[in-house]
């Protein structure tokens, strides 16, 4: 039965339990003696007051779109891919590899090469767990979990000893070719005259994630593949009834939620730093995570939840550098937010239903 | 390599699977009581923050742990609050208690300590000392029991010993008393002993408060014992080691001790052996860390017999419909 409007459920619901988070997050701040008004203050001016502050926020909102939408594919089957952090860092690898070693003539040739390695190279590193997953019967959260210290490992390995220039200490690869490097905000705004801090590495990678949003709602609710992952994210039973394997749906699942995760090391790696370096990654992976769950794992509701980390992630350095709050304070928050969206969704939804209905009923 | 090689080997693979077998355990109690717990690591962190914090401050290695084991269990509160009483998703439940711990300890220490997310480095009482075992003197150089009894099993901390003992506790408790039958009876059908008049849901709290004690002792042990304070992450990863060596041990008792083990001797000869010659292949010590994940991972695809969790685990439990 339906005890709550469609616009509750989607936005009141994770409104409030957003509040509680930020105002967990306030007594926090104000039990480590700091004023939590200010530090709200210079996040906002920090991540949103400057076109450099935004070139940084957008940036961190590109990963976290693309970790978002691979969590919330998953979801969709009702998979928990813990795994996006993994996927990732192999991601990474992929676009190290096209950059590094094939001499590209422009970079926009470069782009759709990095996009399609990052994706299948964390398509594959979703590919066992998946399998072992829909062979096995074994929690595809474990598995994940494992292959994302695998694959750190890995990456530990090929940083320090095969990818590292001979002639640099540093456990990162060679800095890309110049060509390779990608068209950012200040460059692509400049062209409609708009006035766009140059040093923010925002790139054309956000207008490419925010074009997986949609492709993944049109997958989602349009096709014939997305209904039946939707089923059988809705009932195991029922979609097995109807004809749906429930083998084939996992791993194509799994593989999209791999590839996209992948794919955000385009934007981290080759927007960014221009050079695979150590921990690329810095949590995006695990941020998806309460990006999906905030955005109830629709492609296109998860975008506010991405830019409203982004901004978080942006702000928490800032609040880093002047005061004395340490930057994990984004940590709680994220963690925060993962549990009252997630975990203790049925604390804040109760009573609101309770309400709904008090109210349908006096009508 | 030589004999006391060997011996230093085995030493330190007890020292650092002591961790590993609290953790390990406390996921025993828990997910044997049908509650999965990914927060193990989390746990771990937060006991070791306050152990080693309370430890500095009154200078009692014995009320660090006091405290360690308050905050570990405060955290499994929250999850059963989370996942029993709101029947909320375990599995987030789990995640968001590891950021909550992670970035919470960081914060703490760095407003109590101002030391960038450590505590200062414990001295004398604050830290768990080493026993010297009664005899263990003058057995030292009797062949092979001097080895095992004189060296590899002495002078470690009390933690260590009492880690080793909890293993035929938990075996006593979980096969051969009352409450462990419920305990494991509600970890594969709930509704049964709902049906015999026992509560599901008091059950599911005495377990994860259980293995709240467990991680909090594990952490203690990280910062008061194994090391002289806290260090951000200083859990590094080991509460999903020991959710591996749970799947290993196939969720019993004594296996688990020989997972951590196991585990704990792979930790110990890659920090011996940063880079392990073989003859034929050179192992880099990033293999070694990855090791433990990797077995998991073959034990999981089945290769190696089937590690079948118990049933209800993960399902909130609904007493109508």
């Amino acid at each position: 039965m339906k005890t709550m409007p469609k616009w509750a459920d989607v936005l009141l619901v994770p409104l409030i339990s957003l509040l509680i988070a930020f105002a967990l997050s306030a007594l926090v701040i104000l039990a480590i003696g700091e004023d939590p008004i200010r530090a709200m203050e210079l996040m906002v001016t920090g991540s949103l007051g400057s076109t450099y502050g935004w070139g940084y926020t957008l940036y961190y909102t590109t990963n976290f779109l693309l970790t978002g939408l691979a969590v919330s594919i998953a979801f969709q089957a009702k998979l928990f891919n813990i795994g996006g952090e993994g996927q990732a860092m192999i991601g990474g690898l992929g676009v190290a590899l096209v950059c590094l070693f094939i001499p590209w003539p422009n970079w926009w040739l470069a782009i759709v090469a990095a996009i399609l390695a990052s994706a299948l190279f964390g398509a594959m590193w979703a590919a066992i767990p998946a399998w072992l997953q829909a062979k096995a019967g074994s929690h595809i959260v474990i598995t994940t979990i494992m292959f994302n210290f695998i694959a750190a490992s890995l990456m530990n390995y090929l940083l320090s000893h095969v990818l590292r220039p001979t002639t640099s200490m540093d456990p990162a690869t060679a800095r890309f070719d110049n060509v390779l490097r990608l068209p950012r905000l200040h460059d692509i705004l400049g062209l409609v005259g708009i006035d766009f801090s140059r040093s923010g590495p925002a790139n054309i990678m956000l207008f490419i994630a925010l074009a997986f949003c949609v492709l993944a709602y049109v997958l989602l609710w349009r096709t014939r593949l997305g209904f039946e992952i939707r089923a059988f994210g809705q009932s195991e039973a029922a979609a097995h009834y109807a004809g749906i394997s429930s083998f084939k749906i996992i791993m194509v699942a799994m593989l999209i939620s791999g590839a996209l995760a992948g794919t955000m090391a385009v934007n981290s790696v080759m927007g960014g730093p221009q050079r695979l370096v150590m921990n690329a990654v810095e949590g995006a992976g695990f941020i998806g995570i309460a990006v999906a769950l905030m955005g109830r794992s629709h492609p296109i509701g998860i975008i506010a939840p991405a830019l409203l980390f982004g901004f978080l992630f942006q702000g928490g350095s800032e609040l880093a550098i002047e005061t004395s709050i340490p930057r994990d304070m984004i940590v709680i928050i994220q963690a925060l937010v993962i549990m009252f969206t997630g975990a203790l969704d049925n604390m804040v939804r109760r009573p609101l239903e309770l309400l709904f209905l008090a109210l349908r009923r006096r009508a | 390599m030589d004999i006391a090689t060997f011996v230093q080997i085995f030493e330190s693979t007890l020292r650092l699977a002591t961790p590993l077998l609290f953790a390990c355990l406390a996921g025993l109690f828990s997910e044997r009581a049908g509650i999965f717990d990914i927060g193990l690591e989390g746990k771990l962190l937060v006991a070791a923050f306050f152990s080693a914090s309370i430890a500095f401050v009154t200078g009692s290695a014995w009320l660090g742990l006091a405290a360690g084991i308050g905050a570990s269990v405060l955290f499994s509160l929250i999850h059963g609050v989370a996942s029993i009483t709101f029947r909320g998703n375990q599995l987030i439940s789990g995640v968001a208690i590891n950021f909550l711990a992670a970035g919470m300890t960081v914060v703490v220490a760095q407003s109590w300590f101002q030391q960038g997310g450590r505590t200062p480095p414990l001295v004398g009482d604050a830290r768990f000392d080493r026993l010297s075992l009664p005899f263990a003197e003058a057995l030292r150089d009797v062949p092979v029991i001097g080895q095992i009894y004189g060296q590899i099993l002495n002078q470690h901390s009390i933690l260590v010993y009492f880690g080793l003992l909890c293993v035929p506790l938990t075996w006593w408790v979980l096969y051969r008393t009352r409450f462990g039958l419920r305990l494991r009876a509600v970890g594969e059908n709930p509704a049964a002993v709902d049906t015999a008049g026992v509560s599901v849901v008091r059950l599911r709290y005495a377990a994860i408060v259980i293995a709240g004690v467990l991680c909090g002792i594990g952490g203690a042990y990280l910062s008061t014992a194994l090391a002289a304070g806290f260090v951000k992450d200083m859990s590094a990863g080991r509460g999903y080691i020991a959710l591996a060596a749970l799947i290993f041990a196939k969720w019993r008792p004594w296996h688990a001790l020989g997972a951590v083990l196991l585990f704990g001797m792979l930790e110990a000869i890659a920090n011996r052996w940063p880079n392990l010659d073989l003859g034929i292949v050179t192992l880099p010590n990033q293999f070694m860390t990855a090791l433990p994940y990797i077995l998991t991972v073959v034990i999981l695809a089945g290769f190696v017999g089937k590690a079948i969790p118990p049933r209800a685990g993960g399902e909130p439990y609904v007493k109508e419909r």
